[in-house]
């Protein structure tokens, strides 16, 4: 029985049963830091359980050196063990808690929810927009606010935003206030720098230098760039819709702007980019190993870059084909899908992010606290 | 499949690798033939974590130097003369290069200031442990053009009238029931982990022990030399072997059962009663002082008891301990005379030594142990050229051997840190090289 299929207790139980015989081998400690910080534990809290959960980045390094993975009769698979913590964490730490029923199947509850409101906001406009205005080929300036009032953009993107913003930081408070290090205020403050600098790397999907496990036995670093680029690609459209937002309230020039202006460029640079990070995730997920993976962090990896993919793809077929009189229908179906996009964002992979983050305070903030190692040789 | 081979390989462990991707990296074509399905493949090495070099200055990868005269006195000392000196030397010289050269075929190692690994000026660390090394061994070898089989275990080594060997695989070996090879290079590990060759020295006792490594280390190409007329070096009736968990596999157990908290408490047997190893102190060597006094047992069982204090000062175990609040609950829990538990805790408390903490504090805790097996003092005698040297001193300009198969030449008894890993790769690479020279010229 894989791990996910276990009841909460019996997942507790598996993922101490596995931590306690890798504390007890340690061979790993090079190749990520969840084992420097199970290094001589003798008991697992579950706060500790979904910190370490957390600090792992599926990188998988640790299911291929294990001598002890099945067939052998300690059957350790660590990466799945710690995928269905993540799972089950991302879960309990949510808020608000009774949206946690969504995370049982998360992909059914994207799809249903992006479903939703895409077809919501599409039989809105169609309702309240001009067909003239909806289905009449337009570029000029104040085009897009013709077929969806400028208030009702920014009001419902905005309001989804804020939304999706404010669960996905309450939910990390909690799961901070969990984990949180019983570390002086010192060595918290000297972790930070390190702990960014992790983060923004990525430096654990880099398997201890030679790379990820991405795809099976052969350590590749594709992972890694894909995530780079994709999040790349990603800060370019959000630039994007900054330098559009100072076109529009600082210089008075309302959408569509010109192919060469800095939002297009922007956006069009950043949502190719997000694309080509996005193939290679999904790729990836495709290609891998599934046996050291949790078959509903796969879905959820999946279901995330799959809407992911449609939010950029439909923004830049409105880019692509803006001059048409297919645009007011591509603008609509591009806002409901970033409504929807942002309306599930909290039970949705964008929790790992700031989990991830705060796991690797913790890790960076134990090891600034720790005294020096200086162990005698034992040759 | 082609059926006749410059070399073949016998046996998939460290040397085993080592010795195809040097034959093949020689010119020569390389069979290598694992007898253990692909999931347990790499002997040994698998539970392995460090290996022993030389060096005069630090690297990225140890820190500060060992010379290669430090390396050959340690070997004195442990192997208390039981050693071939022209090959402990040239073990010592030639792992100097070692480092770099698998580093070359792919390997990984740690940088020390990453993780936890203890500080060790003598030996280096493969990145993720024995078998992430093997993994990387096993690619660049099938990258260089290796033709590597699994699940083919050998049954006979025969040479032919033309010089060559035939190697038989087992009945039940995929592949091809024999194949012709110019030169063939024996890695197949020691014996030991075959029930009935460890009966068979060290009697019905046997059947307590645990085997620390792979169950593929069978010893049957080390007897079917030794039949063939291989001359024998060390002793089959002397192994190292350690306290391990009880409660782990007869086989595998590996590095994870290994019972690491005996200073921290005392060891009592199935009677209740305490006993002590003769010359075991908290030092590392203490393991394998351990293993033997725990064979010795009755049921090759014995017990460590720990109160709570000790637990903790003791670095955690693969399996949970076994706890009660009283002596007489751990007792009843272990099958023991709470009597006689209570007798043995209350005498050592009574009768501390200088610096021993009593066993006082509650809940108390107990791990059942057996001796686990790590490998046995014995193989076949190899020159320096690694070649298998008969009974009547000859020798055949194409019959190498190295690992453990021969690891009793250098390592007659005792045993130091990380001293198989460099033995298997050293004598492995060694290995290959003369058998690719052998045939390429």
């Amino acid at each position: 029985m894989s791990s996910v299929d276990l009841p909460a207790d019996e997942l507790t139980a598996e993922a101490e049963r596995v931590l306690r015989i890798c504390t007890a081998c340690m061979y790993c400690d090079g190749l990520c830091p969840v084992f420097p910080a199970i290094d001589n534990t003798h008991q697992f809290k579950l706060s500790d359980l979904n910190y370490l959960a957390n600090l792992c980045h599926n990188c998988k390094g640790c299911w291929y050196a294990c001598q002890y993975t099945p067939p052998h009769p300690f059957a350790v698979n660590l990466p799945a063990t710690l995928a269905a913590v993540r799972q089950r964490s991302y879960r309990d730490y949510l808020w608000p808690r009774w949206l946690g029923r969504a995370f049982r199947s998360p992909a059914v509850g994207i799809a249903a929810t992006v479903g939703f409101v895409v077809l919501a906001t599409l039989a809105i406009v169609l309702m309240c927009t001009p067909p003239a205005a909806l289905f009449g080929a337009d570029d000029r300036e104040g085009a897009f606010y013709r077929v969806v009032p400028w208030s009702i953009m920014a009001g419902a993107a905005g309001a989804s935003l804020l939304w999706a913003m404010a669960c996905i930081a309450l939910a990390t408070v909690r799961f901070w206030r969990d984990i949180a290090p019983d570390v002086p205020k010192r060595a918290m403050l000297r972790a930070v720098a390190p702990a960014l600098r992790d983060i923004v790397t990525l430096r654990h999907l880099g398997g201890g230098g030679p790379g990820c496990n991405d795809v099976g036995e052969r350590t590749s670093q594709q992972r890694r760039w894909a995530h780079h680029v994709m999040v790349a690609g990603f800060a370019g459209t959000v630039l994007s819709t900054a330098t559009a937002a100072i076109y529009h309230h600082a210089l008075g020039v309302a959408a569509p702007y010109p192919l060469t202006s800095l939002p297009v460029l922007l956006g069009l640079v950043g949502g190719v980019a997000m694309l080509a990070g996005i193939g290679g995730l999904l790729g990836l997920e495709f290609r891998a190993d599934k046996e050291p993976s949790d078959p509903r962090e796969v879905r959820l990896n999946v279901a995330f870059l799959v809407l992911l993919a449609l939010v950029t793809l439909s923004g830049v077929a409105v880019l692509a084909l803006r001059g048409t009189a297919a645009m007011g229908l591509l603008l609509t179906g591009h806002l409901g899908l970033v409504f929807g996009f942002f309306l599930v964002l909290p039970f949705s992979k964008a929790v790992h992010a700031p989990f991830r983050a705060a796991a690797l305070l913790r890790a960076a903030a134990e090891k600034a606290a720790a005294r020096p190692r200086g162990k005698p040789d034992r040759g | 499949m082609q059926s006749t081979w410059d070399v073949v390989v016998i046996g998939g462990g460290l040397a085993g690798l080592c010795a195809a991707i040097a034959a093949r990296r020689g010119g020569a074509s390389v069979r290598l033939l694992e007898s253990a399905p692909p999931a347990f493949r790499g002997g040994n090495a698998r539970h392995a974590r460090n290996f022993r070099i030389v060096h005069d200055a630090p690297t990225p990868h140890v820190p500060d130097s060992y010379h290669a005269s430090e390396f050959i006195d340690e070997l004195d000392r442990v192997t208390a003369g039981e050693r071939d000196p022209a090959l402990a030397e040239r073990l010592a010289g030639e792992s100097e290069t070692i480092a770099p050269w698998l580093m070359t075929n792919g390997v990984h190692l740690q940088d020390p200031a990453v993780g936890i690994v203890p500080y060790s000026r003598r030996t280096v660390f493969p990145l993720g442990g024995g078998k992430a090394m093997i993994n990387a061994l096993y690619a660049t070898a099938s990258d260089l053009g290796v033709t590597i089989s699994a699940d083919s275990e050998v049954g006979t080594l025969r040479q032919a009238a033309d010089g060559c060997w035939r190697v038989s695989l087992a009945a039940d070996s995929p592949g091809g029931s024999t194949l012709e090879a110019r030169s063939v290079v024996v890695c197949a590990g020691g014996a030991g982990a075959d029930p009935d060759w460890l009966r068979s020295h060290y009697g019905d006792t046997a059947d307590g022990f645990m085997v620390r490594g792979t169950a593929y280390a069978n010893g049957r190409v080390l007897t079917d030399l030794i039949s063939a007329g291989a001359r024998t070096v060390g002793d089959p009736t002397v192994c190292h072997m350690v306290a391990v968990d009880a409660r782990g596999p007869r086989f595998d157990g590996g590095i994870a059962t290994r019972i690491t908290a005996i200073p921290h408490g005392i060891v009592v047997d199935g009677s209740g009663a305490r006993i002590d190893a003769t010359g075991a102190g908290a030092e590392p060597t203490h393991y394998a002082r351990w293993g033997p006094r725990i064979a010795a047992c009755v049921d090759q069982t014995a017990y460590l008891i720990l109160d709570a204090d000790g637990l903790q000062r003791a670095a955690p175990q693969a399996f949970p301990p076994i706890v009660g609040t009283t002596i007489a609950d751990l007792a009843a829990a272990l099958g023991l005379d709470p009597a006689a538990l209570a007798h043995s805790t209350g005498a050592f408390n009574a009768a501390l030594a200088a610096g021993a903490r009593p066993i006082a504090t509650a809940p108390f805790a107990a791990y059942p142990m057996r001796p686990g097996v790590t490998f046995v003092h014995y193989g076949v005698a190899v020159d320096q050229h690694m070649r298998v040297i008969w009974t009547d001193g000859r020798r055949n300009d194409n019959l190498f051997a190295a690992g453990m198969i021969m690891a009793a030449n250098v390592i007659g008894r005792g045993y130091l840190a990380g001293l198989g890993l460099t033995l298997a790769a050293v004598f492995g690479r060694l290995a290959g090289e003369e058998a690719a020279r052998h045939v390429v010229g």
